[in-house]
Order: C-alpha cells, then sequence, then structure tokens
C-alpha cells in the first residue's frame, strides 16, 4: 500500500531522475564489492557491511582500515563519526518519514541523496515519496552492485574513470541549490563550508562536514528557508 | 589475515550505532512538538551540512586536495544545474567533464 502510493505521488521526472542516481549508486557498488574482495576480504564483509550498516563512505571507510591491517574498532569508530550527520538529516526529514513502525525502516533507508531528493521537494506528499523511493531504489541498487562487484572481483575497481567522483557531488549540488536561492540559508551554507574546507587537512573523515553546522551561528531568518508543509 | 569475530563485531556495532544516529531524530521529533522557528532551522542546517558535503567531496580527497578533474566535472554540473538544465544532463556532464579530463592525462 505504501509502494503503490509512493509511485502514484512521484511524478515521471523525478522518477527518471531517482533512477539515475540509483544506477550511479549501483555503479559505486560494484566498485566497493570488488574493491574489498580485491584487497583480500572476504565476500561476507563488504555485504553484511552493505545489508546493516548502509552507509557508502562509512563501509569505503571500514573496508579501508581493516583492508590495510588497521583494527576492526578502529574502523568502526571511524565509520560511526562519518555517519554522524544522519542525527541532523533525521532532525529535518522525521516529518517525511512519518510515524509508528515506518521510523524503523525509514531510517535505515537514510541517505545523503534521498534526504536531498526530499528536501528539495515542495509538498509533504511528494517529499515522502521521494524519499521513499529513493531510500528504497538506492538499497536494492547498491546491494546488487555490491554483490555482483564482489563476486565478479575486478570488473570495476576505479569508479573515478567514468567521472563517477564528479557525479555525487553535482547531484547533491543539483538537489541543494534550489535551497540555496534563500539568502539566510546560503550565508549560513557558504561560512559552513569554509569551516569544512579549512578543517580538512587536520580533522578525521566526517568531522570536517559537521563543523560546518558552526555555519547555523550565521543564520539570521527572514523567511522561511523551505516551506515546511504539515 | 583480518580477525573474523573482531571484524563481525566492529561491523555489529557500527551497524547498531548507525542505526541509532539516523533514528535519533525521528524519536526525538516524536516525543515533542517543534515550533515553525525550530522546524526552519533543522531545515537550513540539513542544506548546510549537505552543501559542506558537496564541498569536502568535491574539492578535496582524504586530507589533501582533489585535483583538478572532479572539481571541474563538478563545476560543469553546478553550473548546469544554475541553469535549471535537466537533472540527468547535469549528472553526465559532471562525469563526462571529469571522465574526459582524466582520458587527457589531467589529475
Amino acid at each position: 500500500m505504501l509502494m503503490r502510493s509512493i509511485w502514484r505521488t512521484l511524478d515521471r521526472g523525478l522518477a527518471r531522475d531517482i533512477g539515475l542516481v540509483c544506477l550511479a549508486d549501483g555503479v559505486v557498488g560494484l566498485s566497493y564489492g570488488a574493491i574489498s574482495v580485491g584487497g583480500g576480504l572476504p565476500l561476507w564483509v563488504p555485504v553484511l557491511l552493505s545489508l546493516v550498516v548502509f552507509a557508502g563512505a562509512s563501509q569505503f571507510l571500514f573496508v579501508g582500515i581493516v583492508a590495510a591491517g588497521g583494527s576492526p574498532i578502529a574502523a568502526m569508530i571511524a565509520g560511526l563519526l562519518v555517519n554522524t550527520r544522519h542525527v541532523a538529516f533525521g532532525l529535518a526529514v522525521s516529518d517525511v518519514i512519518g510515524s509508528g513502525w515506518r521510523r524503523f525502516p525509514g531510517s535505515h533507508l537514510m541517505t545523503d541523496e534521498n534526504v536531498a531528493f526530499a528536501m528539495g521537494q515542495d509538498d509533504l506528499r511528494q517529499r515522502r515519496a521521494a524519499y521513499w523511493a529513493g531510500g528504497i531504489g538506492i538499497f536494492v541498487c547498491w546491494n546488487i552492485g555490491v554483490v555482483v562487484g564482489g563476486a565478479a572481483g575486478s570488473v570495476i575497481t576505479d569508479t573515478d574513470v567514468f567521472g563517477l567522483d564528479a557525479a555525487f557531488p553535482a547531484v547533491l549540488l543539483a538537489l541543494v541549490l534550489p535551497a540555496l536561492r534563500d539568502r539566510a540559508t546560503r550565508t549560513a551554507a557558504l561560512i559552513g563550508v569554509v569551516f569544512a574546507l579549512a578543517a580538512t587537512p587536520f580533522l578525521p573523515s566526517g568531522l570536517p562536514v559537521l563543523l560546518a553546522l558552526a555555519g547555523m551561528l550565521f543564520y539570521r531568518a527572514g523567511k522561511p528557508a523551505l516551506e515546511v508543509s504539515r | 589475515m583480518t580477525n573474523t569475530p573482531l571484524v563481525l563485531v566492529g561491523i555489529l556495532i557500527l551497524a547498531v550505532g548507525t542505526f541509532s544516529l539516523r533514528f535519533a531524530g525521528p524519536v526525538m521529533r516524536s516525543r515533542f512538538e517543534l515550533p515553525e522557528r525550530a522546524q526552519q532551522l533543522l531545515a537550513a542546517a540539513a542544506i548546510v551540512l549537505l552543501t559542506a558535503l558537496v564541498a569536502t567531496s568535491a574539492l578535496t580527497d582524504g586530507h589533501g586536495p582533489a585535483g583538478v578533474a572532479r572539481p571541474a566535472g563538478v563545476l560543469v554540473g553546478g553550473v548546469l544545474a544554475w541553469r535549471k538544465a535537466p537533472f540527468v544532463l547535469v549528472v553526465v556532464a559532471a562525469a563526462a567533464t571529469a571522465a574526459g579530463l582524466r582520458l587527457l592525462g589531467v589529475p
């Protein structure tokens, strides 16, 4: 029933955009699986991580540290640091996720991409549809990609050849751009960017992005940054 | 050789921790109603985080700069998005620019 209402609400253009991002995530999943197995880890490690953690950046970090001979506990801590931003995302999209049992799958399906898709929609119904369709689609594509990539080994280990490392920031940029037309949000975001970039050489990954929240000290709202419909 | 039980423990703690981080927002919000002003701040905070993620993933790699091809690709995508080009074009142009520059030997 949830699925049917998602599909009825999504317009064709948005469904196509989400499909494209799912496909790109699947290709990154291929490379993640291949890199993990190529680095000497058994296939179950990247596959289990993808199912139960389902957060790309922290997964790359985890297998990178463990494959290089580092401690799995250090890898776990590094992964958690990278994922701390989800607290802020969860606060922002909780009405999109809904209440009751939906909060469980809805929280697990939270990614940068579907949060950005949801924030880019005008009304709550569209936001909900974008969030859930994006979350479910990315989960399916990502996990299939990881299994195939890990099993096939070195098909695609370097997605940089296809420029996918540029595609993902561009995806998020395109999705946040409408919200950045609001002056107060833009000021806070740009100051946040300066903080994050300045901290990158010194702090472990994950923390610089979190530090960008200091930009919110410079947030002076005139009118709502995003119309919050409820 | 990887220490299987320890890897498993690491993965499971990471999974539980990550789920808790994701679940914290919806749980807190269902406990008490937030005023309009606070919701506006939360929405802006999410945009600030996503923008910082764009900047760090476009311009940096690990603790250093990301080279030229990737920022150039993101810039092309960003300009197209700003000119309200279709999303598909934004994504494909960003990837193609970075891939093309690398083919030409640009780092």
